[in-house]
């Protein structure tokens, strides 16, 4: 399975050609140039490197939040643009699980963040499950097993090869992502480190941003990552989503649409105003 | 004649629009998603809920746009889309799902500029409609008199010093309590009014004979409005609105028979949202009658924010050799005639 996978969310500009064996391509960028700008020379640099014939992929990854609104819709607005003209479906990668992918298969606890200003993060908590275990035993610690949103059945039936219903999700998500106050996550943290003995690895901007407060909260066993883990890697959500399509969890390029974590400035003040009045 | 099939893409305010338009001229298909049960909620466009809804909608639209023509994107010959001047959130939608499109499909990619759209929004109607000509530009975002010397080529005579003519029908509508859009609201209303109830000021710009300035009109409706109230006076809605539209129509027109006398246009069209005006489509057609001086105007489905005037405006762009580039940006200020 052959996936062409795009992150935009940040501050980098990603995009990967993998497949289950092989990174074939990984471009990515780290500056102050719109995504717009950077993100479709990227692609067809590597097309043209490849001399990566487009009908070959079998679906468009995506990470599809929490990140830069505007940022988010540059990376999705390609990706169903390339899936609408190649017919083919996307996956949709939560951001900070194609994150947590850099670190894949530490039994530590990884906890991508991201800065989400005043504070706040959207950070996520991760682990792996025990890889090495005989078949069996897999089966018994298997905890979520792979579910299809019945909306998603149709879909994944008409890409049936993609999806084996079996498989085991190898990440364990302990804390899904949400937008966080840096020392809420530091306390979790604090606690879920205690409960398993497992140290943290601490990545993403948001680990950079507030390194004095982390430093001041966080009283386990805990390291940061080093720059080439540290952030968003297309290769990392194109892991992430060959994992996704094996569980299913694929969508049409016009299902997709990004998932910010948070509601519009306009919405939210509109909310506060409508429960003022109710409440007055 | 050979055939130039364009799919055009629209998201620059609130409408989320597609469109196949023929050798410029032959709309095939031209399919509008507009969002504003939205924003009035909100009394006007909210950029970030725009942006959102448009990449929840894009897809959809766009395959309406080939369906409703017949066509797959393997009988398609370019992609275009407008990539300024407007929300610049909004617009990156479209720019990165048109370029995608053209990229996956190895298609000429090019990127239009909103007002040109408006402008070619004539060229669909009316076959016998060639360069040169004057052209109105009034929306909600624009204000614009245009010398189109030919396709492409446009000379800006004017533009608004301050708010455009659509903006202050919306703050205007909404201090008389007709709500959002303003547009349509007040059209109606002044339908039933005294347009020579009130003397509304008629807004000048110092030293230049085509430029406009609205913010003076609108604060002169303000204060009339405040003086009623504190003298505990009723207020005649339709007065105020068909008296406020009356100024603004009156200087849009003004404006333009004078460029129409000193350029000798023998054709002068009117474009963009406010261009569905009642008072002011009336009043441009009989001053140009007068003057016989051949007048245009787009239908209204033509005047509003659509993706056809994009594929019309691209067409003759792509005669010309223009493309884009992979790295073409949204540009929220895009100036007329630049590229």
């Amino acid at each position: 399975m052959k996936i062409l996978a795009i992150d935009t969310s940040g501050m980098p500009a990603s995009v990967a050609v993998c497949t289950e064996e092989t990174l074939l391509a990984e471009y990515t960028v780290h500056l102050k140039r719109t995504h717009s700008q950077t993100l479709m020379p990227m692609m067809e640099e590597i097309r043209r490197t490849l001399e990566l014939d487009l009908n070959t992929v079998d679906a468009i990854a995506v990470a599809g939040g929490p990140g830069s609104f505007t940022g988010l819709r540059i990376g999705s607005a390609a990706a169903k643009g390339i899936g609408l003209a190649l017919d083919k479906p996307l996956v949709h990668v939560p951001t900070l699980e194609a994150m947590a992918y850099n670190f894949y298969g530490t039994e530590s606890l990884v906890a991508p963040m991201m800065d989400a200003r005043r504070n706040q993060v959207f950070a996520g908590i991760y682990t792996y499950k025990r890889m090495g275990m005989p078949p069996a035993q897999m089966e018994s610690a298997q905890m979520e097993p792979a579910q299809m949103d019945p909306s998603q059945e149709s879909l994944a039936q008409g890409h049936a090869a993609l999806a084996s219903p079996a498989y085991v999700d190898p990440l364990t998500i302990l804390s899904d992502q949400e937008p966080l106050e840096i020392g809420d996550l530091c306390s979790r943290l604090n606690t879920l480190s205690l409960e398993t003995g497992k140290q943290v690895i601490l990545s993403g901007d948001g680990a950079q941003a507030y390194r004095a407060v982390i430093e001041g909260c966080l009283k386990v066993p805990h390291f940061y990552a080093p720059a080439h883990l540290a952030l968003q890697k297309a290769g990392a959500v194109a892991a992430r989503a060959l994992d996704l399509a094996r569980m299913g969890k694929l969508e049409s390029a016009a299902q997709h649409r990004p998932d910010y974590l948070r509601v519009s400035q306009a919405e939210r003040v509109r909310a506060q105003k409508e429960q003022g009045t109710h409440a007055g | 004649m050979e055939e130039t099939k364009i799919l055009a893409i629209e998201s620059s305010c609130d409408e989320t629009a597609a469109a196949v338009v023929v050798n410029g001229r032959d709309v095939r298909s031209n399919v509008i998603s507009s969002q504003i049960d939205i924003h009035t909620l909100y009394g006007g466009v909210v950029p970030e809920i725009a942006s959102r809804k448009h990449i929840e909608r894009i897809n959809q639209v766009v395959q309406q746009a080939l369906d409703d023509a017949d066509l797959t994107l393997d009988e398609i010959d370019a992609v275009a889309v407008t990539y300024g001047p407007g929300l610049v959130g909004a617009l990156l939608v479209g720019v990165a799902e048109a370029k995608a499109i053209a990229w996956a499909r190895n298609l000429p990619f090019l990127g239009v500029h909103h007002i040109e759209g408006h402008i070619s929004a004539n060229y669909i109607e009316n076959p016998d409609l060639e360069p040169p000509f004057g052209c109105l530009v009034v929306s909600g975002g624009h204000t614009h008199l245009v010398r189109v010397r030919n396709y492409g080529e446009y000379e800006i005579l004017g533009k608004t010093a301050d708010d455009a003519a659509g903006e202050a029908f919306d703050k205007v509508a909404r201090a008389i309590g007709l709500g959002y859009p303003g547009g349509p609201k007040i059209d109606q209303a002044a339908r039933k009014g005294n347009p020579l109830a009130i003397a509304f000021p008629h807004g000048k710009v110092r030293g230049s004979e085509y430029d406009f300035s609205f913010s003076g009109l609108k604060s002169a409706v303000l204060n009339y409005l405040n003086e009623r109230q504190m003298k505990g006076e009723v207020i005649c809605v339709e007065d105020v609105a068909a008296s406020f539209q009356k100024s603004v129509v009156d200087v849009l027109v003004d404006h333009s028979v004078h460029a129409i006398h000193e350029f000798g246009f023998r054709k002068f069209a009117i474009a963009g949202g406010v261009a569905s005006n009642t008072a002011l489509r009336n009043a441009m057609e009989e001053a140009c009658r007068r003057r016989n001086v051949r007048f245009y105007r787009p239908s209204p489905v033509l005047c509003t924010d659509n993706a056809a005037m994009i594929g019309a405006a691209a067409y003759y762009e792509y005669q010309k050799g223009v493309r884009s580039d992979w790295s073409l940006n949204a540009v929220p200020n895009l100036k007329l005639g630049e590229r």
